[in-house]
């Protein structure tokens, strides 16, 4: 069905055969893929549980929602304030190691979330190694930060999101043209009014998306809070489950979870109302702002402090306490882990970025009800909670399963048991549910840039839609597309409850073995898988950032145009 | 576009690639207990059956989520996971088998395995008071509901009332206690908290060696763990309740799947996980007590005192754990 599906997002709709419905019939059957375990999750409701509900709202509830927002309000303020600032500083000024940090900066999104929260907890709690030292030094009396607290969830958190926010954020910097900012100039606004009242407007939809994506995976997060023991949302969901064995309840909650979001992301849509982003005029190079002096060397010491704490700082520790370990644990089973660490990431890539891709064109032709709908629904699933959503993909394997089976047995044949349950299928469509919105961002975002007149010129000098989509689209694309593909990539790498639910027998990730280990508080022990996981997502890191800061096509020039070698086109 | 289309082509080949599960000499396991404390013994097994064990670990929820839904399609013949939590609640949905062997009813007492053999104990974990062998005398402590006492006002730390391990705990004490005597106990407790309860049983330890406080409740082998990397540690192990209920002791255990395909095999394996040979490494990996009581302890487990565990049936932990839930939530134990 999926390689059906991609056809069509290859043929544009001009003279194709759905002409009228062709994207509506898409988007709506990958809507429907996607979708599917999502509304067995809200089946939950088909069945009534108030005792769990009573319970919950007597005695949690009202905390966990009010913790919930406290921490998305948090983290919302923090990624905008390290992605948007940083964006600025790296894309449009100069100062000294500019160029180290354009890129340095992306690489804490190799972290995962809940192997910065045991690193920053074993190393900066109260019984840690730095309290323990300040007190031998100062007395018991040293003051420190509560590290178990609502901030330092915030700062955990914010320190591995911001990549989002910075990356998309960056990129519509980069290609914003100088022209607008020259005009706003011209027009009597200092530099900060320039950035206020025209690159930031500008780059909204980007930096929305991004932001969009760190609160999604806040909402959904577990592992990061379990570790902290800081109580949200999620926490609620988990209870009901495993503590009052109750997965209806827990559907219900969950669903509660997925309708906020798509209310959140409906009202921001409302807000922007039929604005559009589309790069005007020609573009030339852009001019950096120069920032000199004790300005310049502030704007090195926040880039460094930032790098150091979210990359430098965990990856120290984590080959710190491996070292230990490494004698011991290291086997040649790491190979298998990290191979199919990477080969489900690099499948589920493909496939999730195919998916998005289809998405953003159906939404670009035919921007109308129903495909808007149909794009909200199929981009929930990164809210929803690993786990949850697993047990729904899940579901919906089995029952395909099951049907299969009764058939089978129906014509007289022994049932064959597992097809689609517990095979790589059922792993990859968790991640599509999951990581499609992750993969529609930037895609979507980059899009959104493209002047449709691009298009139409191209197409009235004789361009088929095959031939528009090769070699105008993809290439002007390519920012974008290679954006998706990295984070997806590095997202199902780092993915946890899902893989574990639905891999197939033997084919144990670096992410479950990292499970494996703290789940009995085996800190030091998951330190070795954790950094191998961390240096394996550094790769596809380092190779698209070597990548967009070399070729980011811009309309006018021909995508075969040789690209500039020294790659610094935009300074 | 071709390209796309022949990897999306090539991807479903493979996704579609059913692992092959049928052959006679195998047997297929779903372990929530951990892969390296649980594939020593399944090498050792494989080694001497020529019978190959293919297995996968997850959480105990999730694979009762799973067991339930393939149904009758299931390709597990066995069930292993830890807490008696967790096996009464596999066994009250209905995914596991009634098995009757001699073998197993005499290594495993009848405490430790379910009323009606549908899951059995194969070892034994106390949850027991940890103190600080510097700030606190033995003789200050007596019992799990002395700790709501407030001369340990400020001196408490406890894991997350989220882990099992509390659950069954607090489960237990409202069998012996009722729900009313419970609830004081465990608000108590909160009201004792030197700081918020920690994620885990080793943070809860170096908590008290740090001074951060002086008492807490841990898993025997988190301790024993520590010792192992700290010989010198300052902590150590009390065994309360002793001159009425004992301490409070669970397991992990495991079962034979309803639609089991391979269940002559996969109860062979089970008689031999529980005979001595198997479990003075099963309970020896983990630094926990046989289930089997003609297997003696590690000498270092050995080490940590005698003492008289709660021999009432642990299913009963099962059974009262929602209702221990609520409780703790009401408590506003975290």
């Amino acid at each position: 069905m999926t390689t059906e599906l991609s056809v069509n997002a290859g043929t544009l709709p001009r003279r194709s055969l759905f002409h009228r419905h062709g994207w509506h019939i898409a988007i709506m059957a990958l809507a429907a893929i996607v979708s599917m375990p999502l509304l067995l999750i809200f089946s939950g409701w088909l069945q009534a549980e108030n005792e769990v509900w009573r319970h919950l709202s007597e005695t949690v509830l009202a905390d966990l929602v009010g913790n919930t927002l406290v921490l998305l309000v948090g983290v919302m303020l923090g990624v905008l304030l390290l992605g948007v600032g940083l964006a600025w500083l790296t894309a449009l000024c100069d100062f000294p190691g500019r160029c180290f940090f354009d890129w340095a900066l992306m690489l804490p999104l190799a972290v995962p979330a809940y192997v910065l929260a045991f690193v920053a907890l074993g190393v900066l709690d109260y019984a840690g190694p730095l309290q323990t030292q300040l007190r031998s030094l100062f007395g018991d009396g040293v003051w420190f930060p509560q590290i178990r607290s609502t901030g330092g969830v915030i700062s955990v958190l914010v320190l591995v999101l911001y990549p989002y926010v910075y990356m998309l954020t960056r990129s519509a910097f980069l290609t914003q043209g100088q022209g607008t900012l020259e005009a706003a100039r011209i027009l009597g606004l200092g530099s900060w009014g320039g950035f206020f009242k025209v690159a930031l407007p500008m780059a909204r939809p980007a930096i929305v998306a991004g932001t969009s994506l760190a609160l999604m995976e806040t909402l959904a997060d577990f592992g990061t809070v379990a570790v902290f023991n800081y109580d949200t949302f999620t926490t609620a969901i988990y209870k009901a489950w495993f503590g009052l064995f109750n997965l209806q309840a827990a559907s219900q909650l969950a669903s509660l979870l997925l309708l906020f979001v798509a209310l959140a992301l409906i009202a921001e849509g409302r807000l922007r109302g039929r604005a559009r982003y589309h790069e005007t005029g020609c573009r030339s190079p852009q001019q950096r702002h120069h920032l000199v002096g004790v300005r310049a060397w502030l704007a090195t010491l926040a880039a460094a402090s930032l790098f150091g704490l979210a990359f430098v700082f965990p990856v120290l520790q984590l080959l710190l306490w491996a070292w230990e370990v490494v004698r011991n644990d290291l086997d040649s089973r790491y190979l298998a882990l990290l191979w199919h660490t990477l080969l489900l990431g690099s499948l589920a890539a493909v496939l999730t970025v195919c998916g998005a891709l289809l998405l953003a064109f159906a939404k670009r032709y035919r921007d109308d009800a129903v495909n808007s709908v149909a794009v909200r629904i199929a981009t929930l699933g990164y809210a929803m909670p690993g786990s949850v959503l697993a047990i729904g993909v899940m579901l919906t394997f089995t029952g395909i399963d099951n049907f299969i089976n009764a058939l089978w047995r129906l014509f007289g044949n022994a049932a064959s048991g597992q097809l689609l349950g517990g095979t790589v299928a059922a792993l990859l469509m968790a991640y599509l549910v999951r990581f499609l919105a992750v993969a529609f961002g930037p895609i979507d975002s980059g899009l959104g840039r493209i002047r449709p007149s691009i298009a139409e010129a191209a197409r009235s000098l004789g361009a088929a839609p095959r031939g528009l989509l090769q070699r105008v689209y993809l290439p002007l694309l390519r920012p974008g597309l290679l954006t998706a593909l990295l984070l997806v990539l590095v997202d199902v790498m780092k993915e946890m409850p899902a893989t574990q639910l639905l891999r197939p027998f033997g084919w144990d990730t670096l992410a479950v073995r990292i499970y494996e280990m703290t789940s009995e508080g085996e800190w030091e022990r998951a330190a070795l898988p954790a950094i191998t996981l961390i240096l394996a997502g550094l790769l596809p890191v380092i190779y698209l950032v070597r990548r967009s800061g070399h070729d980011t096509p811009s309309p006018q020039a021909s995508p075969k145009e040789p690209m500039n070698k020294s790659g610094r086109r935009w300074v | 576009m071709k390209n796309l289309t022949c990897s999306l082509l090539t991807l479903f080949a493979l996704a579609t690639a059913t692992p092959a599960v049928s052959a006679d000499e195998e047997i297929v396991v779903y372990s929530a207990r951990k892969e390296h404390l649980i594939k020593p013994l399944f090498d050792a097994y494989s080694k001497m059956s020529g019978v190959e064990i293919i297995y996968i670990t997850d959480k105990a929820g999730p694979f009762l989520a799973r067991l339930k839904a393939e149904g009758a399609n299931t390709p597990a013949d066995m069930l292993i996971t830890v807490d008696a939590g967790n096996l009464w609640q596999a066994a009250e949905q209905g995914v596991l088998a009634h098995v009757d062997s001699k073998a197993l009813n005499s290594n495993i007492p009848t405490h430790l395995r379910d009323p009606d053999n549908r899951w059995f104990g194969l070892s034994v974990r106390a949850r027991t008071i940890v103190y600080s062998t510097e700030r606190v005398k033995k003789r200050e402590l007596s019992s799990y509901e002395d700790l709501a006492d407030p001369k340990w006002k400020g001196r408490l730390c406890l894991r997350t009332s989220k882990k099992v391990y509390n659950q069954s705990l607090v489960a237990t004490m409202i069998d012996r206690l009722g729900e009313k005597k419970t609830e004081q106990v465990v608000k108590g407790w909160v009201g004792n908290l030197a700081v918020p309860p920690f994620s885990d049983d080793t943070r809860t330890m170096k908590a008290i060696v740090a001074g951060q406080c002086d008492v807490g409740i841990v898993n025997t082998y988190y301790f024993g763990r520590l010792q192992k990397k700290d010989p010198g540690v300052k902590l150590a192990l009390f065994w309360p309740n002793q001159k009425k209920s004992g301490v409070h002791v669970n397991v992990s255990g495991a079962g034979i799947t309803r639609h089991a395909k391979h269940k002559a095999a996969a109860i062979k394996l089970l008689e031999w996980l529980s005979s001595a040979e198997a479990q003075k490494l099963f309970a020896g990996l983990n630094m926990e007590y046989p289930a089997n009581p003609k297997v003696k302890p590690d000498p270092k487990v050995a080490a940590w005192g005698e003492f008289k565990g709660d021999d009432s049936n642990i299913a009963k932990a099962g059974a009262l754990q929602r209702k221990a839930v609520m409780l703790m939530d009401r408590a506003g134990y975290r």
